[in-house]
């Protein structure tokens, strides 16, 4: 029995809620970073399972293409957003995004 | 050159002075000897042409007479109302005589004006240059006036006239006199521009009537006769033709200007003015405008067979001849005098024109312009020196007319004739000189003002006598006859007075002892004129009939029988013995015995008449308190009601109604409305801005959440709509 598309699609929905709530309730700027993580690897999910599926060609690769670029992006992104959470502890000694919020006026 | 040619020029002669004073006023200033010259080119000018148009007039009489149509000139027209109104010029025999004599006295004038303000000296007047620019104009004003074809420009003229006999009267206006009862100049300018007025309104009545009645001021017009045959046959009111009501109105006007009683209050107080400026009013210009106007007139004036109009004439011009006689005798003012007889040889005109001596006026007018203007300008050389002697004894130094007027000379009035004597020997050319004038005035045989006053007698006794021309009624000539008489007499007996008091005898103060002669440029005028004075009357002798062929063809270029007198033996005898009489009396009264004391011989016998004729009949004072005094009053109090019950109650109610207006508009439209709009936009907008302030948490994961709920509710919108 072949695994059907809808269930990648069902767990990939599922993660990325997961890291969508992460995202919306952690206060740690790092559960935040972890659920952004989430969010795309979720979206990585239904990439490759799209492809896979839904591609009648096997001989182009632009659903792996998409999924690598995404995993670079994602890379670069947790830099960047590492970097910046450390430079705000740094500055502040917390990493608590609710105490950051210093662009209000 | 045709006379045409120079008849076509007359236009420009008041050009000329008109053109001087504007040069004067814009550019020359500052430069006194500058403005002097173009005053006295702008004369000149006007004078060469002057006199050239005047002898074309009078030897080309007959020209004039057969091309009458060419003349008057229309120089433009102006639309007034539903007619047009034609502006030109005119050239007639009459014109041509006040051409000889305005110009020419003027220049003299203007030549000794130099020399009176002082130029070159210390003493120069700061207002030199303004002087000329002034007296230029006055000059612009006559010789308009002579020139006039309509009696619209005539009475533009006119009033130039008046405005510079205002700005000239009053040249001196800061002078102030220690005497509060003397007259400044100031006032003295006041009074003349204002009395000259009541008589102006008068002149311009009857031309407004006139204009009503015919529809024309042009005089061609004015004087054909279907015009004048309605004028006279056409009734203002009961049996008063409109032809006496205007002629009347008309010499109202010639009575202000040319200083007849009732109106001759001004002229003596035009002393107040600079010396030359008397000359000017006196003799050349201003007060003979008047005898020119009624001259000009004349067909208007005989237009109505033995109208009143010219028993009026008459009779102001014999009781003012007299009138101004009497009071000249009692004056110490050497310049008062000389007006007071000038008033009076003006009556001698009007009465001449008033019997229809028509001829004798006009030449009386010349001759009398001739040496009244001598008298003038000698009076004012004898002042000058008096002035230059009292200051030469009080500092030692040279002496100037101080603008302040006696409050720096202490009192000392270089004026009174008490304070001269023995002056011919300090001054000789000015005493001859004023001697010819004097006897010019006076009427001796031969000099001018024989031939002129005679002629007007030998008028009267010949009307008296055959009969009298435009139905006159027969006592106006003997009347005339008799006041003149008087008034002849009285006239030598004042001038002998003048005379002897100023030159005979030993000086009576210092300042006359020290008193210099005058420069050559006040000499030599006086010269000239005195030569004018001496031969001008032989025009009028019976043999050299010129002056009658000139204003004889005036006669019949407007169609009027103008009478002219036969000499007279019986006559002229009648005037040399009572002008010798004035003469004798005069020299036994103040020659004989040259006066010592500053008491006049006449004051004791002739007591309170003396005291009367020395204030003038106190018709001034009866004119300060029936006329000026109620005037002012009236004025006062109607300031007085005006200030305090209407006008200014009004404006302070209009003032206050507004306040009140504004602050109810503040109140009720402006605090609510605008303010409130302004305030609540504002209100509106912080309300807002506070409202999404409160969105904006700086919480990232907030926004985070609005997103995501956002895309929600997109999606399910998208969900649904398909």
């Amino acid at each position: 029995m072949q695994v059907p598309l809808s269930w990648y699609l069902v767990v990939a929905a599922a993660l990325f809620c997961i890291g969508l709530y992460g995202v919306l309730s952690r206060r740690n700027a790092i559960g935040i970073l972890m659920g952004v993580e989430l969010m795309l690897n979720a979206v990585n999910v239904n990439l490759i399972a799209f492809w896979r599926y839904v591609e009648a060609v096997r001989a182009t690769m632009a659903g792996q293409v998409f999924a690598i670029i995404v995993i670079t992006v994602a890379a670069a992104e947790a830099a960047v957003g590492l970097a910046l959470i450390i430079a705000i502890y740094r500055n502040r000694h917390t990493v608590d995004v609710t105490e950051a919020d210093q662009l209000k006026l | 050159m045709t006379a045409n040619f120079f008849f076509n020029l007359t236009w420009l002669i008041p050009l000329f002075p008109l053109a001087a004073f504007a040069i004067i006023v814009l550019w020359t200033n500052r430069n006194r000897l500058l403005s002097t010259w173009v005053a006295w080119i702008g004369i000149g000018l006007a004078w060469i042409l002057s006199w050239i148009i005047f002898w074309l007039a009078g030897y080309h009489a007959k020209y004039l007479t057969a091309s009458v149509e060419n003349y008057p000139v229309p120089l433009f027209s102006t639309p007034t109302g539903s007619t047009e109104l034609q502006v030109g010029f005119q050239v007639d025999t009459l014109t041509g005589l006040m051409l000889f004599m305005v110009p020419f006295v003027c220049l003299m004038i203007f030549i000794y004006s130099k020399g009176y303000m002082n130029y070159g000296t210390q003493a120069v007047d700061s207002r030199y240059s303004r002087f000329f620019a002034y007296i230029s104009l006055f000059a612009c004003g006559m010789l308009g006036l002579v020139v006039s074809d309509n009696l619209l420009t005539l009475f533009i003229f006119w009033e130039v006239m008046g405005l510079c006999s205002y700005l000239l009267i009053g040249f001196w206006f800061e002078k102030k006199y220690t005497d509060p009862n003397r007259i400044t100049p100031k006032q003295a300018s006041l009074k003349a521009f204002l009395t000259t007025r009541v008589g102006d309104i008068l002149m311009l009545a009857g031309m407004l009537l006139l204009y009503i009645q015919t529809g024309t001021l042009t005089f061609k017009e004015i004087f054909s006769t279907e015009v004048l045959e309605q004028l006279a046959t056409t009734y203002a009111f009961g049996q008063v033709p409109w032809a006496t009501v205007i002629a009347i109105l008309i010499f109202g006007g010639a009575v202000g200007k040319s200083a007849q009683f009732p109106l001759h209050v001004w002229l003596p107080d035009a002393m107040e003015g600079p010396t030359p400026v008397s000359a000017l009013i006196h003799a050349a210009t201003m007060v003979s405008a008047g005898v020119y106007l009624v001259a000009r007139t004349f067909p208007l004036f005989v237009a109505v067979e033995g109208g009143t109009q010219l028993a009026v004439v008459a009779f102001i011009g014999a009781f003012t001849a007299l009138f101004a006689g009497t009071m000249a005798i009692a004056q110490n003012d050497i310049k008062r005098v000389l007006a007071y007889s000038t008033i009076s040889q003006l009556g001698f005109m009007f009465a001449a024109l008033g019997i229809g001596a028509y001829v004798a006026a006009v030449f009386h007018l010349i001759t009398h312009a001739f040496f009244k203007a001598l008298l003038f300008l000698g009076s004012g050389s004898v002042i000058h020196g008096v002035e230059h002697g009292h200051h030469h004894s009080e500092h030692g130094g040279h002496g100037h007319e101080s603008p302040e007027g006696d409050l720096r000379s202490g009192g000392f009035d270089a004026n009174d004739m008490m304070n001269m004597g023995g002056l011919l020997r300090r001054m000789p050319a000015t005493g001859w000189a004023f001697i010819v004038g004097a006897l010019a005035l006076t009427g001796i045989f031969p000099w001018a003002g024989f031939w002129s006053k005679d002629e007007i007698l030998a008028d009267a006794w010949n009307a008296f006598v055959h009969g009298t021309e435009y139905g006159v009624a027969k006592f106006w000539p003997i009347f005339v006859f008799a006041m003149l008489a008087l008034a002849a007499l009285l006239t030598a007996f004042y001038t002998a007075r003048l005379v002897f008091l100023t030159f005979a005898g030993r000086p009576r103060t210092e300042a006359a002892h020290h008193a210099p002669e005058s420069v050559p440029s006040m000499t030599w005028p006086l010269i000239i004129l005195a030569v004018f004075s001496t031969f001008l009357g032989l025009f009028g002798m019976p043999w050299a009939s010129r002056v009658y062929s000139l204003l004889g063809e005036y006669g019949t270029i407007m169609g009027e029988h103008i009478p002219h007198g036969e000499f007279n033996a019986l006559v002229a005898g009648i005037s040399l013995f009572v002008a010798g009489l004035g003469w004798l009396f005069g020299w036994l009264l103040y020659g004989r015995k040259p006066l010592v004391e500053a008491v006049d011989p006449i004051e004791k016998p002739l007591g309170p008449v003396y005291t009367l004729l020395k204030n003038r009949y106190y018709i001034d004072q009866l004119y300060h308190k029936v006329l000026v005094r109620p005037v002012i009053n009236l004025a006062s109090a109607a300031y007085a009601f005006d200030d305090r019950v209407v006008i200014d109650p009004i404006v302070d109610g209009v003032g206050r109604f507004g306040r009140w207006l504004s602050e109810w508009l503040k109140k009720a439209v402006d605090n609510p409305i605008i303010d409130g709009a302004v305030n609540g936009v504002g209100r509106v907008t912080t309300w807002f801005g506070e409202f999404m302030r409160a969105t904006q948490t700086g919480q990232i994961q907030n926004y985070l959440l609005v997103a995501v709920v956002t895309i929600l509710f997109l999606l399910i919108l998208f969900l649904v709509r398909t």
